[in-house]
């Protein structure tokens, strides 16, 4: 009995897709991980109020009187404490601020945390209007909750990069420092099978399963939240295509030397711990200081967010988000281009 | 070199003087080596030897630091994806992909060859059939080895190299793979293989080479070097209460061709079983020794190589 073998491309892509779903922890981390954490913190942040601010009294000379006043307001929630205990609580990040009555009154706080620096004014404002401050002006509020401008419309595109970025990198780079460790590498190399090929079965792979974890994710955000897709469905496949190339070449460079899992763990997390926090996945990069800009649009995973969420959120043109993608393709070219010279194949 | 390449139709693999240094350690020392088509040839030698290095220079995965390397006749600089395309390997050490089957894997080698047999073929060559939807995850060691004969096989190879293939094995299951290899070899198949198993060289091999520290210190048939000790027999004997007796004495015993001592027992090589024992008895009779122990063999291979070197092949 013989069945048709096809040709040594198909044979190795398919190995690649057969070692991927045949390990279940690995299907987890792609598929359902970026879901769940897109649910938890789209609940986290989507479906609330005004926050309300946690802060302390200084139990002391009128302190009773400021805490009671204080805390009937809606937007602050005040416990009244002895001075040790207030200070321990504010050390410890449970409460944002401690207040102390007297003339002056004393707001003392972290002004480093951004909810901290949310209670000072807060509290100032509170302490100004229950001591008969007359507004001069009158303000009225608008919140905004319209689909594409919350926060978890930031994060889905945030999400759909940072999942190309490790799953490029841990696919590509984990199987082949693990196949070099258990010297299928060599065996293969005693083999005709040509090595371009070999790369190139890595990289297709990863495009089999590019449309799953993409869609996955971007499906999800547009049922449950109603997350904005505004350019077109081809320009977010153009962006996505190429960012995964630009990852699996990264990924090919991380793995073309190292020899241990333990080695190539350690260069992946030197890869992408920056770009976790640069690139703007959870917030965005605008709260760096601004010195730092130019370096954080040059990395690929900044370029690559930035072009999803225009073309998402905005409905950006593939033109438009040229020179991003330039800049995601230039790190890729230059990837491969290395990790083929650095290659080992033993 | 004319007559160098004159001899070369014959010659399925060649090498002069390979030279291989890792730092300031000479793993292999200027090997020269002739395996003729058809011929099941065996580097047989101790760990560390360097036959590995040996074996994975002619296969075109080292370099070697000099010397030159001739396989069917071409060389690796010119003609690497021709020879690929007509020699099966089996590395030491290689572990498949966990989660691809039998079938899988096969199928897979297979493809990278343009000639080569259907792929239930080998595996019934194998006697892997029964477990060819199995994970190689799976599969015991026993199963594990003859898989990766089957890798080799499938292009139809006409050289197969097998680095350590028994290593690790049970009897029955190394039985198994010698009955794969020798059907390799009754087709016509050139085999290159290295083991530090005397038992599989005498088995297998029409020509064995003894390599220790990266030369070849002997050569010829199983039969030729066991028959180089000068003496086909091997009387081993120990003493009561660590008595001893001079070994000048019993090198002049009847048929006693060379005496050795090795942690208080006594290694005579012999040509004459039937004469050297009972001469070896009053001689201890004479002496008042009582023997603890006394034991005959017929010589073999790791003979050869202790009497050579004067160490085991291995070292448990």
């Amino acid at each position: 009995m013989t069945s048709p073998v096809g040709g040594p491309l198909l044979q190795l892509t398919l190995w690649r897709i057969r070692d991927f779903t045949r390990e279940p922890e690995a299907l987890f981390w792609v598929f359902a991980f970026p879901i769940i954490l897109a649910f938890a913190l789209g609940l986290a942040f989507s479906s609330r109020g005004p926050a309300v601010v946690r802060i302390a009294v200084e139990d002391g000379p009128g302190g009773r009187q400021l805490h009671e006043s204080l805390d009937s307001l809606p937007d602050i929630e005040s416990v009244l404490l002895a001075g040790d205990e207030a200070q321990r609580r504010l050390s410890t990040g449970r409460i944002a601020l401690v207040a102390v009555a007297g003339e002056p009154a004393l707001l003392r706080y972290d002004s480093t945390r951004s909810e901290a620096n949310l209670a000072r004014l807060v509290v100032e404002n509170a302490i100004q209007e229950v001591s008969g401050r007359r507004d001069v002006r009158e303000i009225r509020e608008q919140r905004v909750t319209d689909p594409g401008s919350r926060y978890i419309d930031f994060l889905i595109p945030g999400l759909i990069g940072m999942n190309i970025m490790g799953t490029g990198l841990w696919g590509v780079g984990y199987g082949i420092v693990r196949q070099r460790n258990h010297k299928l590498l060599k065996r293969l190399l005693a083999s005709p099978m040509r090595k371009s090929q070999y790369m190139l079965s890595h990289v297709l792979a990863r495009m089999v399963f590019l449309v799953g974890e993409v869609g996955a994710v971007l499906l999800f955000g547009h049922l449950v939240f109603g997350v904005p897709v505004r350019g077109s469905l081809f320009s977010i496949a153009a962006i996505v295509f190429i960012g995964a190339l630009t990852f699996s070449g990264i990924g090919l460079l991380v793995a073309s030397r190292a020899r241990t899992i333990e080695g190539v763990s350690g260069l992946m997390n030197l890869v992408m711990v920056p770009m976790w926090i640069f690139s703007g996945i959870f917030f965005a990069y605008s709260n760096f200081p601004e010195v730092l800009h130019p370096f954080i649009v040059a990395i690929p995973l900044t370029a690559l967010n930035d072009a999803l969420r225009a073309v998402m959120l905005e409905g950006a043109s593939i033109v438009a988000v040229g020179g991003l993608l330039a800049i995601v393709a230039g790190w890729g070219l230059a990837s491969f281009g290395v990790a083929l010279k650095m290659f080992r194949w033993e | 070199m004319a007559q160098f390449i004159a001899r070369m139709p014959e010659s399925a693999i060649s090498c002069r003087g390979l030279v291989k240094r890792y730092g300031s350690v000479v793993a292999v020392d200027g090997l020269d080596l002739e395996v003729s088509r058809g011929e099941c040839f065996g580097m047989l030698g101790p760990n560390g030897a360097g036959k590995t290095t040996t074996i994975e220079i002619i296969q075109g995965l080292l370099e070697p630091d000099a010397g030159e390397v001739r396989v069917l006749g071409l060389g690796w600089d010119s003609h690497e994806p021709e020879l690929r395309q007509r020699m099966g390997s089996q590395l030491q050490e290689t572990k498949l992909a966990e989660r691809l089957t039998v079938r899988e894997t096969v199928t897979m080698f297979r493809s990278f060859y343009r000639e080569g047999c259907a792929v239930d073929e080998v595996l019934q060559q194998v006697q892997l059939q029964e477990k060819r939807d199995s994970w190689i995850v799976k599969l015991s060691g026993g199963q594990r080895q003859p898989l990766a004969v089957a890798c080799a096989l499938v292009c139809r190879p006409e050289i197969l190299f097998l680095d350590e293939p028994t290593t690790g094995l049970d009897p029955q299951s190394r039985r198994q793979l010698w009955e794969i290899v020798s059907g390799f070899g009754r087709d016509g198949g050139t085999v290159l293989l290295t083991t530090h198993y005397m038992e599989e060289a005498e088995q297998l091999c029409d020509r064995v080479a003894i390599i220790d520290h990266g030369q070849i210190i002997a050569l010829g048939s199983p039969q030729q070097l066991i028959a180089s000790l000068g003496a086909e027999d091997v009387v081993e004997f120990a003493l009561e209460n660590a008595g001893s007796v001079e070994s000048s004495a019993l090198a002049t015993l009847p048929g006693v061709h060379h005496v050795r001592v090795e942690n208080g027992t006594v290694h005579l090589t012999v040509r004459r079983v039937h004469e050297a024992v009972p001469a070896l008895m009053e001689l201890l009779a004479q002496r008042g020794a009582r023997l603890s122990e006394l034991l005959t063999h017929h010589a073999t291979l790791e003979d050869v190589f202790l009497s050579l070197t004067g160490r085991h092949l291995r070292d448990d």
